[in-house]
């Protein structure tokens, strides 16, 4: 209990001086530029300490439950004894496909993750706000994960194969494209912001884990180049389903619209 | 009490947003790894610390963040100074981004990885060096990326033209960067945008592009965190090749 104390003291200090700055910035201009009172300036104050203490809370939770839990787990299941129990290593040769357990398990961890990922939750909130409750906050979730969810699927596959990371990133960027000149225009600003978000305090560490584990115990792998690339994959692929939701959503929509006036 | 009833719907939520992550990590000890939990005291009292801090952090959201945000990108509308704005909006970004402890653990690997494949002397010194000069690069790419993000709002540039030349731009350093230093480049781009810069950056962006006629939020009031993603993929592969 003793050192629950301590942990929580030194996330509320490392929240604390990630806030500073900005109130810094927030300040000055207030004062200086603006030269306006802030309105509900009691409530903004109240707000402010809300967000400090509950991502203090938050990331001590993470790293005394979910965390060592985590990684304990993305070791074990990359370890060669649990991946080639029953079955008989052919020559020492790399096969992906004994490898299932890892994609599944990057693929719900990622889709989990990204789910409780509160700055996810920040974007969403404010993106139903401003499109008057089209875009509902789950459904862009939703959508969100699941790019996660294939994204760090893939780059676990990669890790696996060994195959260059370049090449992965740059067909996903043609898809980008591509999605974007189709794509209904309301949706690409979401969408492109929804690739940057899903990457932050929740998924980062343990999908980290995941990267390095497997390129450590996987024969060939070097930990430095083939270790990273994972939350690239988390960041793409998100923005290829956001706007495939609103592409879907679109067509239906003209669907349903031709069957009622043929 | 209304406030409180919200606050235990606001709890509810929370909890339902986690649910998944308990039921995936449940389902592979049991199932597949066929293990019991280890300090299952433990383990729920830091899953309610989560709850409790998420429930917290979204009160906190709507009451601070957001309306500071939307606020103070109407107050420089109405004042109609564009370099003050500007100033601002890099300030936002550097200022969020150069204390970021993800980023200062992203640096160091890349520091260990520079000194391992030989383009710096494997002295603390000169990884510690490496390690601040990526520090600040990337913290300015930040900082100039909500600026060209901001001017985008403000003149109405479409932002796919912006994007697809920040990835080509991407592309192209892909080939002139040191292999070692890609992997960590295209990582740093997920780094930066903190919990909180990201509701602070979004209701500055979607503030702006309401306040401004002729602007719609929804397409003109996002995009800002995907200039603060691109840009540092950019920056750190030019570093990479530079240094």
């Amino acid at each position: 209990m003793h050192e629950l104390g301590r942990y929580l003291f030194d996330s509320f200090l490392g929240t604390l001086t990630d806030v500073l700055p900005i109130v810094l910035v927030i300040l000055c201009f207030q004062l200086l530029v603006i030269r306006r009172r802030i309105p509900n300036l009691r409530r903004t104050v109240l707000g402010f300490v809300y967000v400090i203490i509950g991502l203090s809370l938050f990331l001590v939770g993470l790293e005394e439950a979910l965390f060592p839990l985590g990684e304990a787990m993305a070791k074990q299941l990359t370890d060669p004894a649990f991946i080639y129990a029953g079955i008989e290593a052919i020559g020492g040769a790399v096969r992906w496909q004994d490898y299932y357990w890892i994609y599944m398990f990057a693929a719900a961890i990622g889709f989990a993750t990204t789910v409780a990922e509160p700055s996810l939750i920040a974007v969403a909130i404010k993106a139903n706000e401003v499109s008057g409750g089209v875009i509902r906050p789950w459904g862009l979730r939703a959508a969100v994960a699941l790019g996660v969810a294939f994204g760090i699927a893939l780059g676990t596959y990669r890790i696996v194969t060994g195959t260059p990371l370049q090449y992965y990133i740059i067909a996903g960027y043609v898809l980008v494209l591509v999605q974007t000149i189709f794509a209904p225009r309301m949706i690409i600003a979401l969408a492109y912001d929804s690739g940057g978000v899903t990457t932050s305090t929740v998924t980062v560490p343990l999908v980290t884990a995941l990267g390095l584990g497997l390129a450590s115990t996987i024969p060939g792998r070097s930990v430095l180049v083939d270790g990273f690339g994972l939350i690239a994959f988390a960041s793409l692929f998100p923005m290829i389903t956001v706007m495939g939701y609103a592409q879907l959503s679109e067509w239906q929509a003209r669907r349903g619209h031709k069957s009622e006036n043929p | 009490m209304k406030t409180s009833s919200g606050l235990l719907r606001a709890f509810m939520e929370s909890t339902r947003d986690l649910l998944p992550i308990v039921i995936v990590v449940a389902f592979f000890q049991i199932a597949v790894l066929q293990q019991p939990f280890p300090e299952l005291l433990d383990l729920l009292t830091g899953l309610f610390l989560v709850i409790l801090g998420l429930t917290l952090f979204v009160q906190g959201l709507e009451m601070g963040l957001f309306p500071i945000g939307e606020s103070m990108a109407y107050a420089f509308a109405r004042k109609g100074s564009v370099s003050w704005l500007l100033a601002f909006a890099f300030l936002l970004g550097f200022g969020t981004t150069v204390a970021e402890p993800a980023l200062i653990a992203v640096t160091k690997k890349a520091a260990q990885v520079a000194a391992e494949g030989g383009f710096i002397h494997h002295s603390e010194v000169a990884r510690e060096g490496y390690a601040d000069g990526l520090r600040y690069t990337v913290a300015f790419s930040v900082g100039l990326a909500i600026v060209i993000g901001v001017l985008r709002i403000l003149r109405g540039w479409p932002l796919h033209y912006l994007i697809i030349g920040g990835y080509c731009g991407v592309v192209i350093m892909t080939l002139f960067a040191p292999p070692e230093i890609v992997g960590i480049a295209y990582d740093s781009g997920g780094v930066t945008t903190s919990t909180i810069t990201v509701p602070l950056v979004t209701a500055l962006g979607v503030g702006l592009a309401s306040s401004i006629k002729g602007r719609n939020p929804m397409v003109d009031g996002f995009g800002l965190i995907a200039f603060a993603s691109l840009m540092p993929m950019i920056f750190v592969m030019i570093y990479g090749a530079v240094i």
